[in-house]
């Protein structure tokens, strides 16, 4: 193939996702109320409620800082970065050594860290309390996501995440002993780094649970609509990842464009099931405490380590 | 290229000397403080942008020696310039360049008398730090770094009038002194087959595998101490934000690197051998100041305390990369030791200019407000825009975020932690890659207290009324922030260039380089081992936001509009609300210290519901103080007591004292 068809593919693989990343939000609050009895609103709702905000009037407070309205530009560039460069229907994308797997982990801890100091901009108590948590809950995921990461990397000896999956995929429906651990040490991670039950509720605004909510309380509008838009990427992009490293199978490889079908029905049915899936684990666990977030978390890093002396106990 | 006349090491002791006349020259100016901000400190930072010249044009050169014929008679003065001398000196020159053209602005309020003190002792500093970075003997390496003790401790002390700054001043000179015995004796093991001290016979010079130990484990705790190195950092947070702001930076950002050279120095250029366990305690002992380092930064409310405890954080980044060095040496394993020296080195020099950008800029708000405490700064980022945005790239730097600096030697840390599986060590190779986990803790905690950092200071409300009349820094002060904050994003955007320059230092040290396969796929993508391990493209990185960034800016405005409002926020029905009701830096504090409790020795005091004044304070103490230092303070205070005892004044007693240790002398001399 020639490189001109590849730096196509890949600008219209990020296009796909950015556009579809709200769809797939849709899918999960429409499992989650089926699965709350229900009626729900319809898959399509996230596009509706971005355009009713993108057709408002922005209001910001009287001293927002040209920071606070610079972010959900910033938010929503590093998120259609991340979606660009992981490999989510063919490994072959020619961008792709731009960032490994740890400059993912640095475009996510770029986009948090601009959202909590557009938090703390306004200088409200709620916005301060939102980063303050936010900050925390990624501190502690951080190293857990680093050792997921770690054991992927030290079985297909690179950070490339493009490599990485190629490794991967070539085990046909079989997954490492150790990448068992670290499954579900991703999972974890996910949920925590996605404002997701059990470490936030995405459907709160009591004061006292929020994390993320109370982060983005001051913003409205266009604003609100980049910012939601952005967590809809983020949320779908770390899924991806995850199918990415544990359910790799049937990923197209390096010049087969026969195999992009089949691999684009799978991803499909992959994201359906991982949708309900996630809405079903929401529904059936309950928030914890804030102070309980380090435990989850612990828990995480404690799996990954575990997945990661895997590899050197049994080599593999 | 080749400049005959003046080779570079001529040049650095040309700089060395403009320093000294420098300074010299400024305790002439008695009545007006108008010579020295005006034309001095400009100079000086000239030479420092001479050095940085200098610096680089010797980094590619073969290492280069002269002699100096003073000092003492028969014992000359040895210099040499390699290519780890010139990284140093790069480093120094680069960041004190930024340091001085700030200083030209800054110290235009003190006094003319205190200013000509002060910059006769700010010159001796820059200089003696140059010298330790050239030095080629023991005597004049020591010499050297008795002079920047000593400069420093005069730095430290300028507001001397202060009872808190001489209290600091003491530890400071105290553990300096500890540590210098510590080097002291290293260079003592170490010494010659003739019993000379210049470098050049100690290299030559082999050592059982014992003495290597005993030298390497005396210039860990020598240089451990200079460096701030757990168990025995306690002097930086108290010596850093004595001084003021731009001695601050230049002790955070070139005076720990000195202890990192000389660690470096001894360890991979007058010793031959290295033993794995160095590496792992080196690590060890890294992790563990990383880790301390930032908790403590975490809880702090100082601005100033903030970033020195930070200091510590990087410091133990540092010596993790020279741990992993010297494990990868141990066992022969060139590229992987090449890899994690050039980390090292390149977070030395991103440290210098993260650090020193935060200083300068913690040194601008407090002489815009006057103010060092976070709880009663708040939103001046619409009173200083520009220190606000240049902050926010040492900021961004700091917290190891992409595409800047600190992000890069970080990422070389992480890829030479996962090659350490190939480590013929079985326990070892599987204990390395989870302290990674540590290490990434770390980091990710550092970017929590920036957060907490610069949210606190420039962000919200101001958290009092006077804040309103806080000004910008001005032009000199600009001028030395934009350079810093420049070399941030450089050194992130164009790591292959970096790279390529370590590759002699590298090559000199562990003896190989990384520049063939770090530059394999251009400057434009980073590939420190091989293509198909690891690459990272920051340009590329840095344009794809951008254009998302401005596309969707345009998109947004084309297809729906830009209409803005302005209302007030959200009061969630309680109008009453004032500025002081916001998040204090003790309460962004709160959950580190909920989570972290064992680390620190907190006191509480809690209201009782009944009480009139309800009065509420923690404080945060460091368990080292208690559990090490201050017995260790009462003990050396028993045994001065004890020798108090044959103290008694007389005279005749003390010369009968000289002659038993005379007779007791000679009895062994004979």
């Amino acid at each position: 193939m020639t490189h001109t068809t590849g730096i196509l593919f890949q600008l219209a693989q990020s296009i796909g996702v950015v556009l579809l990343a709200p769809l797939w939000l849709g899918w999960v609050n429409q499992w989650r109320a089926w699965l709350q009895n229900r009626k729900g609103p319809g898959v399509l709702q996230p596009y509706r409620t971005m355009g009713k905000l993108f057709a408002k009037d922005a209001v910001l407070a009287h001293n927002a800082s040209p920071l606070f309205r610079a972010t959900p530009y910033i938010l929503f560039g590093c998120m259609w970065l991340a979606a660009a460069i992981v490999p989510i229907l063919a490994t072959d994308l020619p961008f792709a050594p731009a960032a490994d797997v740890i400059a993912l982990v640095g475009v996510f801890a770029l986009a948090r860290v601009f959202l909590s100091l557009a938090a703390m901009d306004v200088g409200t108590a709620f916005g301060s309390l939102g980063a303050r948590r936010e900050m925390l809950v990624a501190f502690l995921a951080e190293p857990a996501l680093l050792m997921v990461f770690f054991n992927a990397s030290l079985i297909s000896h690179s950070t490339s995440l493009t490599t990485i999956v190629g490794v991967l995929a070539h085990r046909q429906f079989a997954l490492y002993p150790g990448m068992a651990f670290s499954g579900v040490a991703f999972a974890m991670v996910l949920l925590a780094e996605n404002a997701r039950i059990p470490v936030d509720n995405p459907a709160t605004h009591l004061e006292l649970t929020m994390i993320h909510e109370a982060m983005i309380l001051e913003y409205s509008a266009r604003h609100l609509a980049l910012i939601e838009w952005a967590s809809a990427l983020k949320l779908l992009t770390y899924t991806t990842i995850g199918i990415a490293l544990f359910l790799p199978w049937g990923i197209a490889e390096a010049g087969d464009w026969g195999a992009l079908p089949l691999s684009l029905a799978l991803l499909a049915v992959k994201l359906c099931f991982l949708g309900a899936a996630l809405a079903g684990l929401e529904t059936l666990s309950a928030k914890v405490r804030i102070f309980r977030a380090p435990e989850f978390l612990g828990t995480a890093f404690l799996l990954g380590v575990l997945g990661m002396l895997n590899y050197f106990l049994i080599g593999a | 290229m080749r400049i005959a006349l003046f080779p570079p090491i001529d040049i650095v002791l040309i700089i060395i000397a403009c320093w000294l006349a420098l300074g010299l020259l400024s305790l002439f100016s008695q009545r007006s403080a108008t010579p020295v901000t005006r034309w001095v400190m400009p100079a000086s930072a000239l030479a420092s942008g001479a050095l940085l010249a200098a610096g680089l044009f010797a980094l590619a050169q073969p290492p280069e020696t002269a002699i100096l014929p003073l000092g003492l008679p028969g014992l000359p003065f040895h210099l040499r310039l390699d290519p780890l001398s010139a990284f140093f000196l790069v480093l120094e020159g680069g960041t004190s360049f930024g340091i001085s053209l700030y200083s030209a602005g800054y110290f235009q309020q003190r006094t003319p008398r205190q200013l000509g003190i002060l910059s006769l002792e700010y010159h001796l500093f820059l200089a003696s730090m140059a010298l330790i970075f050239v030095a080629d003997d023991a005597y004049l390496f020591m010499v050297a770094w008795e002079l920047m003790a000593l400069s420093s401790y005069f730095l430290v002390t300028t507001d001397h009038e202060i009872g808190e700054i001489r209290a600091a001043g003491y530890l400071y000179l105290l553990i300096a002194h500890i540590g210098a015995l510590g080097i002291l004796l290293c260079f003592g093991v170490l010494h010659g087959a003739h019993g000379d001290y210049t470098f050049d016979s100690m290299r030559a010079a082999t050592q059982t595998p014992f003495w290597a130990t005993v030298a390497f484990l005396l210039a860990l705790f020598g240089f451990g101490a200079k460096a701030g190195m757990l168990p025995l950092h306690v002097w930086l947070p108290e010596a850093h934000p004595a001084a003021p702001s731009p001695v601050s930076a230049l002790m955070s950002g070139v005076m720990l690197k000195t202890a990192i050279y000389g660690l470096l120095r001894v360890t991979f250029d007058l010793l031959h051998v290295q033993v794995w366990w160095w590496g792992a305690l080196t690590l060890g002992l890294g992790l563990l100041s990383a880790l301390f380092g930032v908790l403590f930064a975490a809880v702090q409310t100082d601005m100033k305390r903030l970033l020195a405890y930070s200091s510590i954080e990087n410091i133990g980044i540092i010596l993790v990369g020279i741990g992993l060095t010297i494990l990868f040496h141990a066992y022969d394993m060139g590229l992987l030791a090449a890899l994690a020296l050039a980390a090292t080195l390149y977070h030395a020099l991103n440290h210098a200019f993260f650090k020193g950008l935060l200083f300068l800029g913690t040194g601008s708000v407090l002489h815009a407000t006057g103010e060092r405490n976070l709880g009663r700064l708040g939103g001046l980022i619409h009173r200083m825009p520009w220190v606000a945005l240049l902050s926010l790239v040492g900021v961004l730097a700091m917290a190891g975020l992409p595409p800047l600096n600190g992000f890069v030697s970080e990422w070389l840390m992480l890829q030479a932690f996962l090659l350490t599986p190939s480590v013929p060590h079985a326990y070892l190779n599987m204990m390395v890659p989870i302290a990674a986990g540590a290490l990434v803790l770390a980091s990710a905690t550092a970017a929590y207290v920036l957060v907490k950092f610069y949210g606190v200071v420039f962000l919200g409300q101001p958290r009092e009324p006077r804040l309103g009349q806080a000004h910008d820094a001005g032009g000199w002060e600009r001028a030395g922030l934009a350079w810093l904050a420049l070399g941030c994003i450089l050194l992130g955007l164009f790591p292959v260039f970096v790279i390529i320059a370590l590759d002699n230092v590298t090559q000199s040290l562990v003896g190989q380089g990384l520049a063939a396969s770090a530059s394999a796929h251009g400057w434009f993508f980073l590939t420190p081992v091989s293509p198909a391990r690891a690459s990272y493209s920051p340009v590329f990185f840095l344009g794809v936001v951008l254009l998302v960034v401005v596309l969707t800016f345009l998109a947004v405005r084309r297809f729906y509009h830009g209409r803005l409002r302005r209302g007030a926020p959200w009061d969630c029905g309680f109008p009453a609300q004032t500025a002081r009701m916001q998040d204090t830096a003790e309460g962004f504090g709160q959950p580190i210290r909920q989570i972290f409790e064992p680390a620190f020795k907190m006191t509480r005091q809690l209201p009782s519901a009944f009480d009139e004044h309800p009065h509420y304070a923690v404080s945060v103490a460091d368990r080292f103080w208690h559990a090490l230092y201050a017995p260790t303070a009462r003990l050396a205070e028993r045994i001065s007591g004890l020798i108090g005892l044959i103290q008694h004044g007389r005279i005749h007693l003390y010369l009968l004292y000289s002659f038993g240790t005379l007779l007791l002398l000679l009895f062994f001399v004979r």
